[in-house]
Protein backbone atom coordinates (compact mmCIF):
# COMPACT_ATOMS: atom_id res chain seq x y z
CA UNK A 1 0.00 0.00 0.00
CA UNK A 2 1.32 3.79 -1.25
CA UNK A 3 1.84 5.74 1.78
CA UNK A 4 -0.41 8.93 1.80
CA UNK A 5 0.92 12.23 3.12
CA UNK A 6 -1.02 15.16 2.85
CA UNK A 7 0.41 18.68 4.02
CA UNK A 8 -1.92 20.96 5.76
CA UNK A 9 0.17 24.27 5.60
CA UNK A 10 0.06 28.18 5.11
CA UNK A 11 2.95 29.56 2.19
CA UNK A 12 4.61 31.83 4.65
CA UNK A 13 4.45 29.57 7.73
CA UNK A 14 7.99 28.90 9.05
CA UNK A 15 6.49 26.23 11.24
CA UNK A 16 4.61 24.40 7.89
CA UNK A 17 8.48 25.38 5.77
CA UNK A 18 10.01 22.71 8.80
CA UNK A 19 7.34 19.94 7.40
CA UNK A 20 8.61 20.82 4.03
CA UNK A 21 12.18 20.63 4.45
CA UNK A 22 11.94 17.32 6.11
CA UNK A 23 9.59 15.86 3.75
CA UNK A 24 11.70 16.88 0.99
CA UNK A 25 15.05 15.68 2.92
CA UNK A 26 13.19 12.36 2.83
CA UNK A 27 12.15 12.67 -1.03
CA UNK A 28 8.70 11.92 0.39
CA UNK A 29 5.98 12.15 -2.20
CA UNK A 30 3.12 14.18 -0.61
CA UNK A 31 0.17 16.48 -1.70
CA UNK A 32 0.54 19.90 -0.24
CA UNK A 33 -2.90 21.60 0.55
CA UNK A 34 -2.93 25.54 1.03
CA UNK A 35 -5.27 26.73 3.95
CA UNK A 36 -7.04 29.93 4.05
CA UNK A 37 -6.38 30.94 7.58
CA UNK A 38 -9.45 33.55 7.77
CA UNK A 39 -11.94 30.39 6.20
CA UNK A 40 -10.46 27.35 7.46
CA UNK A 41 -11.36 23.96 5.51
CA UNK A 42 -13.72 21.08 7.81
CA UNK A 43 -10.53 18.86 6.78
CA UNK A 44 -8.40 21.71 9.12
CA UNK A 45 -10.78 21.61 12.12
CA UNK A 46 -11.42 17.87 11.46
CA UNK A 47 -7.33 17.21 11.73
CA UNK A 48 -6.24 19.65 14.56
CA UNK A 49 -9.25 20.13 16.83
CA UNK A 50 -7.55 21.20 19.63
CA UNK A 51 -5.47 23.86 18.30
CA UNK A 52 -7.29 24.62 14.72
CA UNK A 53 -3.34 25.47 13.16
CA UNK A 54 -1.47 24.81 10.28
CA UNK A 55 0.61 22.50 9.60
CA UNK A 56 -0.74 19.47 10.14
CA UNK A 57 1.13 16.71 8.60
CA UNK A 58 -1.43 13.58 7.90
CA UNK A 59 -0.08 10.16 7.39
CA UNK A 60 -2.24 7.63 6.09
CA UNK A 61 -5.31 9.68 7.12
CA UNK A 62 -3.97 9.86 10.73
CA UNK A 63 -3.18 13.83 11.89
CA UNK A 64 0.55 15.06 13.39
CA UNK A 65 0.08 18.49 14.17
CA UNK A 66 2.79 20.75 15.65
CA UNK A 67 6.02 20.97 13.39
CA UNK A 68 8.76 19.84 15.41
CA UNK A 69 6.50 16.57 16.74
CA UNK A 70 6.02 16.38 13.21
CA UNK A 71 9.38 16.33 12.00
CA UNK A 72 10.79 14.28 14.67
CA UNK A 73 7.78 11.58 13.25
CA UNK A 74 9.00 12.00 9.53
CA UNK A 75 12.60 11.40 10.74
CA UNK A 76 11.85 8.10 13.24
CA UNK A 77 8.90 6.34 10.20
CA UNK A 78 11.17 7.41 7.13
CA UNK A 79 14.51 6.32 8.49
CA UNK A 80 16.32 5.22 5.74
CA UNK A 81 17.57 7.79 4.22
CA UNK A 82 18.88 11.35 5.75
CA UNK A 83 18.51 11.01 9.27
CA UNK A 84 18.00 14.70 10.92
CA UNK A 85 18.50 13.81 14.65
CA UNK A 86 21.74 12.39 15.75
CA UNK A 87 21.88 8.91 17.33
CA UNK A 88 23.65 9.26 20.32
CA UNK A 89 21.13 10.45 23.09
CA UNK A 90 22.44 13.01 24.17
CA UNK A 91 23.10 14.61 21.25
CA UNK A 92 19.52 14.34 20.29
CA UNK A 93 19.00 16.08 24.15
CA UNK A 94 21.07 18.65 22.84
CA UNK A 95 19.18 18.90 19.37
CA UNK A 96 15.70 19.42 20.90
CA UNK A 97 16.93 21.70 23.53
CA UNK A 98 17.78 24.36 20.69
CA UNK A 99 15.03 23.84 18.77
CA UNK A 100 13.38 24.28 21.47
CA UNK A 101 15.01 27.22 22.36
CA UNK A 102 14.28 28.07 18.43
CA UNK A 103 10.68 28.47 19.35
CA UNK A 104 10.62 30.08 22.10
CA UNK A 105 12.90 33.11 20.82
CA UNK A 106 12.82 33.28 17.28
CA UNK A 107 9.56 33.52 16.28
CA UNK A 108 7.58 35.54 18.98
CA UNK A 109 10.12 37.71 19.50
CA UNK A 110 10.87 38.30 15.35
CA UNK A 111 7.30 38.92 15.80
CA UNK A 112 7.55 41.70 17.92
CA UNK A 113 10.51 43.56 15.47
CA UNK A 114 7.61 44.09 12.97
CA UNK A 115 4.44 44.31 15.32
CA UNK A 116 5.24 46.58 18.32
CA UNK A 117 7.10 50.33 18.61
CA UNK A 118 8.99 52.17 21.12
CA UNK A 119 10.17 50.74 24.53
CA UNK A 120 9.04 46.96 23.70
CA UNK A 121 10.63 46.85 19.65
CA UNK A 122 13.77 47.93 21.38
CA UNK A 123 13.55 45.26 23.97
CA UNK A 124 12.88 42.84 21.03
CA UNK A 125 15.78 43.81 19.09
CA UNK A 126 17.97 43.00 22.14
CA UNK A 127 16.38 40.05 22.76
CA UNK A 128 16.37 38.99 19.08
CA UNK A 129 20.44 39.44 18.52
CA UNK A 130 21.27 38.01 21.81
CA UNK A 131 19.53 35.24 20.66
CA UNK A 132 20.71 35.24 16.79
CA UNK A 133 24.45 35.55 18.82
CA UNK A 134 23.60 32.32 21.20
CA UNK A 135 22.92 30.33 17.98
CA UNK A 136 25.84 31.54 16.47
CA UNK A 137 27.76 30.47 19.22
CA UNK A 138 25.89 27.03 19.29
CA UNK A 139 27.26 26.65 15.58
CA UNK A 140 30.49 27.51 16.06
CA UNK A 141 32.41 25.48 13.26
CA UNK A 142 30.35 23.29 12.23
CA UNK A 143 28.53 23.75 8.43
CA UNK A 144 25.40 23.15 9.89
CA UNK A 145 23.78 22.61 13.39
CA UNK A 146 23.93 19.31 12.29
CA UNK A 147 27.92 18.54 11.66
CA UNK A 148 28.36 18.05 7.99
CA UNK A 149 24.60 17.74 7.22
CA UNK A 150 21.42 19.64 7.48
CA UNK A 151 20.04 18.30 11.21
CA UNK A 152 17.03 18.99 12.70
CA UNK A 153 17.83 22.55 14.26
CA UNK A 154 18.90 23.41 11.28
CA UNK A 155 15.22 22.48 10.00
CA UNK A 156 13.99 24.41 13.20
CA UNK A 157 16.00 26.88 12.34
CA UNK A 158 16.21 27.90 8.29
CA UNK A 159 12.70 28.78 7.98
CA UNK A 160 13.08 31.98 9.73
CA UNK A 161 15.43 33.77 7.70
CA UNK A 162 12.47 34.28 5.09
CA UNK A 163 11.25 36.55 7.40
CA UNK A 164 14.41 38.21 7.91
CA UNK A 165 14.23 41.22 5.68
CA UNK A 166 10.59 42.17 7.01
CA UNK A 167 12.61 41.73 10.64
CA UNK A 168 15.80 44.12 9.19
CA UNK A 169 13.47 46.62 7.76
CA UNK A 170 10.73 47.18 10.39
CA UNK A 171 12.67 46.06 13.53
CA UNK A 172 15.88 48.48 12.17
CA UNK A 173 17.85 45.73 13.03
CA UNK A 174 21.16 44.21 10.59
CA UNK A 175 21.41 40.36 11.19
CA UNK A 176 24.52 40.14 8.38
CA UNK A 177 26.62 42.87 10.51
CA UNK A 178 25.82 41.24 14.58
CA UNK A 179 26.64 38.18 13.56
CA UNK A 180 28.18 37.24 10.02
CA UNK A 181 28.33 33.43 10.72
CA UNK A 182 24.80 32.92 11.41
CA UNK A 183 24.05 34.63 7.64
CA UNK A 184 26.77 32.66 6.21
CA UNK A 185 24.97 29.42 7.49
CA UNK A 186 21.25 30.38 6.46
CA UNK A 187 23.23 31.24 2.92
CA UNK A 188 24.75 27.80 2.95
CA UNK A 189 21.34 25.81 4.04
CA UNK A 190 19.17 27.65 1.28
CA UNK A 191 21.77 26.17 -1.49
CA UNK A 192 20.67 22.55 -0.34
CA UNK A 193 17.65 21.71 -2.92
CA UNK A 194 15.33 20.71 -0.17
CA UNK A 195 15.63 24.19 1.63
CA UNK A 196 15.65 26.26 -1.57
CA UNK A 197 12.42 24.47 -2.74
CA UNK A 198 10.53 24.67 0.44
CA UNK A 199 10.59 28.15 1.50
CA UNK A 200 9.32 30.88 -0.65
CA UNK A 201 10.69 33.73 -1.82
CA UNK A 202 12.17 36.21 0.91
CA UNK A 203 10.61 39.38 -1.31
CA UNK A 204 7.28 37.86 -0.92
CA UNK A 205 7.02 37.16 2.78
CA UNK A 206 7.81 40.76 3.07
CA UNK A 207 5.00 42.08 0.74
CA UNK A 208 2.93 40.15 3.31
CA UNK A 209 4.53 41.34 6.03
CA UNK A 210 3.70 44.86 5.09
CA UNK A 211 0.28 43.29 4.24
CA UNK A 212 -0.40 42.36 7.89
CA UNK A 213 1.08 45.63 8.84
CA UNK A 214 -1.43 47.01 7.31
CA UNK A 215 -4.48 45.06 8.87
CA UNK A 216 -3.45 44.83 11.83
CA UNK A 217 -2.67 48.97 12.08
CA UNK A 218 1.04 48.97 12.48
CA UNK A 219 2.24 52.06 11.08
CA UNK B 1 17.31 -1.86 38.84
CA UNK B 2 18.59 -0.22 35.88
CA UNK B 3 21.93 -0.30 35.55
CA UNK B 4 23.76 3.05 36.17
CA UNK B 5 26.21 3.93 33.22
CA UNK B 6 28.19 6.93 35.26
CA UNK B 7 26.66 9.66 37.31
CA UNK B 8 23.79 11.05 37.64
CA UNK B 9 22.86 14.07 39.22
CA UNK B 10 19.49 15.97 39.64
CA UNK B 11 18.91 19.96 40.37
CA UNK B 12 16.21 20.66 41.45
CA UNK B 13 13.33 22.46 43.97
CA UNK B 14 11.58 20.45 45.96
CA UNK B 15 8.08 21.87 44.99
CA UNK B 16 8.77 22.05 41.68
CA UNK B 17 6.47 20.07 39.74
CA UNK B 18 8.85 20.21 36.47
CA UNK B 19 11.54 18.44 38.70
CA UNK B 20 9.43 15.72 40.53
CA UNK B 21 8.57 14.90 36.65
CA UNK B 22 12.32 14.29 36.46
CA UNK B 23 12.52 12.48 40.03
CA UNK B 24 9.76 10.43 39.10
CA UNK B 25 11.03 9.04 35.81
CA UNK B 26 14.32 8.31 37.23
CA UNK B 27 12.31 6.37 40.27
CA UNK B 28 9.90 4.29 37.89
CA UNK B 29 13.56 3.16 36.08
CA UNK B 30 15.39 2.62 39.31
CA UNK B 31 18.43 4.82 38.57
CA UNK B 32 20.02 5.69 41.30
CA UNK B 33 20.79 9.82 41.20
CA UNK B 34 22.41 12.45 43.55
CA UNK B 35 19.63 14.98 44.03
CA UNK B 36 20.86 18.69 44.77
CA UNK B 37 18.06 21.08 46.29
CA UNK B 38 18.71 24.91 44.68
CA UNK B 39 17.57 28.11 45.95
CA UNK B 40 15.78 29.91 43.35
CA UNK B 41 16.37 33.63 45.16
CA UNK B 42 19.93 32.28 45.44
CA UNK B 43 21.50 29.93 42.32
CA UNK B 44 24.30 28.47 42.95
CA UNK B 45 27.41 28.48 40.67
CA UNK B 46 27.10 24.77 39.61
CA UNK B 47 23.19 25.61 38.23
CA UNK B 48 24.40 28.77 36.59
CA UNK B 49 27.22 26.55 34.63
CA UNK B 50 25.21 24.05 33.85
CA UNK B 51 22.42 26.08 32.86
CA UNK B 52 23.53 29.13 31.39
CA UNK B 53 20.74 30.00 29.33
CA UNK B 54 17.40 29.33 31.14
CA UNK B 55 19.00 29.14 34.48
CA UNK B 56 16.21 27.16 35.96
CA UNK B 57 15.83 23.59 37.50
CA UNK B 58 15.52 20.67 36.64
CA UNK B 59 18.65 20.41 35.51
CA UNK B 60 19.76 16.64 34.77
CA UNK B 61 23.69 15.79 34.67
CA UNK B 62 24.77 12.63 33.31
CA UNK B 63 28.57 11.74 33.44
CA UNK B 64 29.03 15.64 33.87
CA UNK B 65 27.04 16.54 30.30
CA UNK B 66 23.68 18.69 31.56
CA UNK B 67 20.41 18.38 29.49
CA UNK B 68 18.03 20.85 30.56
CA UNK B 69 14.22 21.53 29.68
CA UNK B 70 12.25 18.36 31.28
CA UNK B 71 10.32 17.15 28.01
CA UNK B 72 13.73 16.95 27.27
CA UNK B 73 15.13 15.60 29.46
CA UNK B 74 12.53 13.06 30.13
CA UNK B 75 12.96 12.16 26.39
CA UNK B 76 16.93 11.20 26.99
CA UNK B 77 16.04 9.04 30.05
CA UNK B 78 13.81 7.63 28.03
CA UNK B 79 16.74 6.85 25.38
CA UNK B 80 19.62 6.00 27.58
CA UNK B 81 17.87 3.30 29.97
CA UNK B 82 15.51 1.16 28.14
CA UNK B 83 13.75 -0.26 31.37
CA UNK B 84 10.15 0.96 32.14
CA UNK B 85 9.77 2.47 28.65
CA UNK B 86 7.49 5.82 29.44
CA UNK B 87 7.09 7.20 25.91
CA UNK B 88 5.48 4.38 23.59
CA UNK B 89 6.99 2.77 21.09
CA UNK B 90 5.55 3.15 17.64
CA UNK B 91 6.35 6.50 16.06
CA UNK B 92 2.74 7.95 15.49
CA UNK B 93 1.87 6.75 19.22
CA UNK B 94 4.84 8.62 20.07
CA UNK B 95 4.25 11.60 18.26
CA UNK B 96 0.68 11.71 19.86
CA UNK B 97 2.27 11.50 23.69
CA UNK B 98 4.94 14.43 22.58
CA UNK B 99 1.77 15.92 21.58
CA UNK B 100 -0.14 16.15 24.72
CA UNK B 101 2.70 16.53 27.05
CA UNK B 102 3.36 19.39 25.18
CA UNK B 103 -0.49 20.76 25.12
CA UNK B 104 -0.04 20.40 29.01
CA UNK B 105 2.83 22.87 28.93
CA UNK B 106 2.02 25.11 26.63
CA UNK B 107 -2.27 25.74 26.96
CA UNK B 108 -2.68 23.92 30.30
CA UNK B 109 -0.71 25.19 32.95
CA UNK B 110 -0.32 28.83 30.99
CA UNK B 111 -4.31 28.79 31.52
CA UNK B 112 -4.61 27.22 35.19
CA UNK B 113 -1.41 30.20 35.94
CA UNK B 114 -4.04 32.70 34.48
CA UNK B 115 -6.85 31.15 36.36
CA UNK B 116 -5.19 31.11 39.87
CA UNK B 117 -2.60 33.97 39.78
CA UNK B 118 -5.16 37.19 39.61
CA UNK B 119 -7.30 38.80 42.11
CA UNK B 120 -9.22 40.53 39.07
CA UNK B 121 -12.14 39.25 38.28
CA UNK B 122 -12.20 39.44 34.80
CA UNK B 123 -8.93 38.12 34.28
CA UNK B 124 -9.57 35.37 36.21
CA UNK B 125 -13.10 34.90 34.80
CA UNK B 126 -11.29 34.19 31.40
CA UNK B 127 -8.26 31.90 32.67
CA UNK B 128 -10.76 29.83 33.92
CA UNK B 129 -12.88 29.63 30.66
CA UNK B 130 -9.43 28.32 28.93
CA UNK B 131 -8.28 26.01 31.68
CA UNK B 132 -12.15 24.73 31.29
CA UNK B 133 -11.81 24.22 27.63
CA UNK B 134 -7.80 22.57 27.54
CA UNK B 135 -9.11 20.45 30.61
CA UNK B 136 -11.83 19.35 28.78
CA UNK B 137 -9.66 18.02 25.44
CA UNK B 138 -7.47 16.15 27.88
CA UNK B 139 -10.17 14.33 29.45
CA UNK B 140 -11.76 13.35 26.22
CA UNK B 141 -8.15 12.01 25.83
CA UNK B 142 -7.82 9.53 28.76
CA UNK B 143 -8.85 6.01 27.71
CA UNK B 144 -7.38 3.90 30.47
CA UNK B 145 -6.32 4.14 34.35
CA UNK B 146 -3.68 5.91 32.86
CA UNK B 147 -2.46 7.98 29.77
CA UNK B 148 0.16 5.18 29.02
CA UNK B 149 -2.22 2.33 29.55
CA UNK B 150 -2.08 0.25 32.34
CA UNK B 151 1.37 1.76 33.77
CA UNK B 152 2.33 5.56 33.79
CA UNK B 153 3.94 7.14 30.73
CA UNK B 154 5.24 10.05 29.73
CA UNK B 155 1.80 12.07 29.51
CA UNK B 156 0.76 11.05 32.89
CA UNK B 157 4.29 12.56 34.12
CA UNK B 158 4.28 15.26 32.18
CA UNK B 159 0.11 15.99 34.11
CA UNK B 160 1.42 15.21 37.47
CA UNK B 161 0.82 19.02 38.36
CA UNK B 162 -3.08 18.39 37.68
CA UNK B 163 -2.90 15.72 39.94
CA UNK B 164 -1.23 17.19 42.85
CA UNK B 165 -0.49 20.64 42.55
CA UNK B 166 -3.13 22.27 41.16
CA UNK B 167 -5.80 21.08 43.90
CA UNK B 168 -3.40 22.77 46.27
CA UNK B 169 -3.45 25.38 44.04
CA UNK B 170 -7.47 25.55 43.93
CA UNK B 171 -7.31 25.71 48.03
CA UNK B 172 -4.56 28.45 48.67
CA UNK B 173 -6.56 30.61 45.38
CA UNK B 174 -10.05 29.61 46.05
CA UNK B 175 -10.76 28.28 42.77
CA UNK B 176 -12.46 25.07 41.35
CA UNK B 177 -11.08 23.44 37.87
CA UNK B 178 -10.56 20.02 38.26
CA UNK B 179 -14.13 18.75 39.56
CA UNK B 180 -14.98 14.97 39.72
CA UNK B 181 -18.56 16.13 38.20
CA UNK B 182 -17.23 18.21 34.91
CA UNK B 183 -13.69 16.41 34.58
CA UNK B 184 -14.87 12.40 35.98
CA UNK B 185 -11.85 10.41 34.15
CA UNK B 186 -9.44 13.00 35.23
CA UNK B 187 -10.63 13.09 38.65
CA UNK B 188 -10.07 9.10 39.21
CA UNK B 189 -7.00 9.49 37.55
CA UNK B 190 -5.20 11.89 39.56
CA UNK B 191 -6.07 9.71 42.70
CA UNK B 192 -4.54 6.79 40.58
CA UNK B 193 -1.64 9.15 40.35
CA UNK B 194 -0.69 9.91 43.50
CA UNK B 195 -1.57 6.68 44.99
CA UNK B 196 0.65 4.87 42.09
CA UNK B 197 3.93 3.11 44.90
CA UNK B 198 6.83 5.58 43.19
CA UNK B 199 4.97 8.73 42.83
CA UNK B 200 3.13 8.91 46.66
CA UNK B 201 6.91 8.93 47.37
CA UNK B 202 7.86 11.77 45.57
CA UNK B 203 5.74 13.98 45.79
CA UNK B 204 6.29 17.24 48.28
CA UNK B 205 4.89 17.60 51.25
CA UNK B 206 1.45 18.99 50.76
CA UNK B 207 1.66 21.54 54.11
CA UNK B 208 4.51 23.20 52.84
CA UNK B 209 3.35 23.76 49.22
CA UNK B 210 -0.12 25.20 50.72
CA UNK B 211 1.60 27.54 52.65
CA UNK B 212 3.65 28.68 49.81
CA UNK B 213 1.02 28.73 47.45
CA UNK B 214 -1.50 30.80 49.92
CA UNK B 215 1.92 33.61 50.92
CA UNK B 216 2.12 34.10 47.15
CA UNK B 217 -1.89 34.65 46.51
CA UNK B 218 -1.80 36.68 49.72
CA UNK B 219 1.19 38.78 48.03
CA UNK B 220 -0.91 39.41 44.53
CA UNK B 221 -3.92 40.25 47.18
CA UNK B 222 -1.95 42.82 48.97
CA UNK B 223 -0.18 44.26 45.80
CA UNK B 224 -3.46 45.07 44.16
CA UNK B 225 -4.89 47.08 46.71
Amino acid sequence: MADEVILLDFWPSPFGMRIRIALAEKGIKYEYKEEDLRNKSPLLLQMNPVHKKIPVLIHNGKPIAESLIAVQYIDEVWNDKSPLLPSDPYQRSQARFWADYVDKKIYEVGRNLWTKKGDEQEAAKKEFIEAIKLLEQELGDKTYFGGDKLGFVDVALIPFYTWFKGYETFGNINVEKESPKFIAWAKRCIQIESVSKSLPDQDKVYDFIVEIRKKIGVE
Amino acid sequence: MAKVEGEVQLLGVGGSPFARRVQIALKLKGIEYTYIEENLRNKSDLLLKYNPIHKKVPVLVHNGKPIVESLVILEYIDETWENYPIFPQQPYEKALARFWSRFIDDKILPAISKAAWTVNKEEREKGIEESLEALQFLENELKHKFFGGESIGIVDIAASYLAFWLPVVEEAVELKLLTSDKFPKLHKWSQEFINHPIVKENLPPKQGLLGFFKSRYAAISAASK
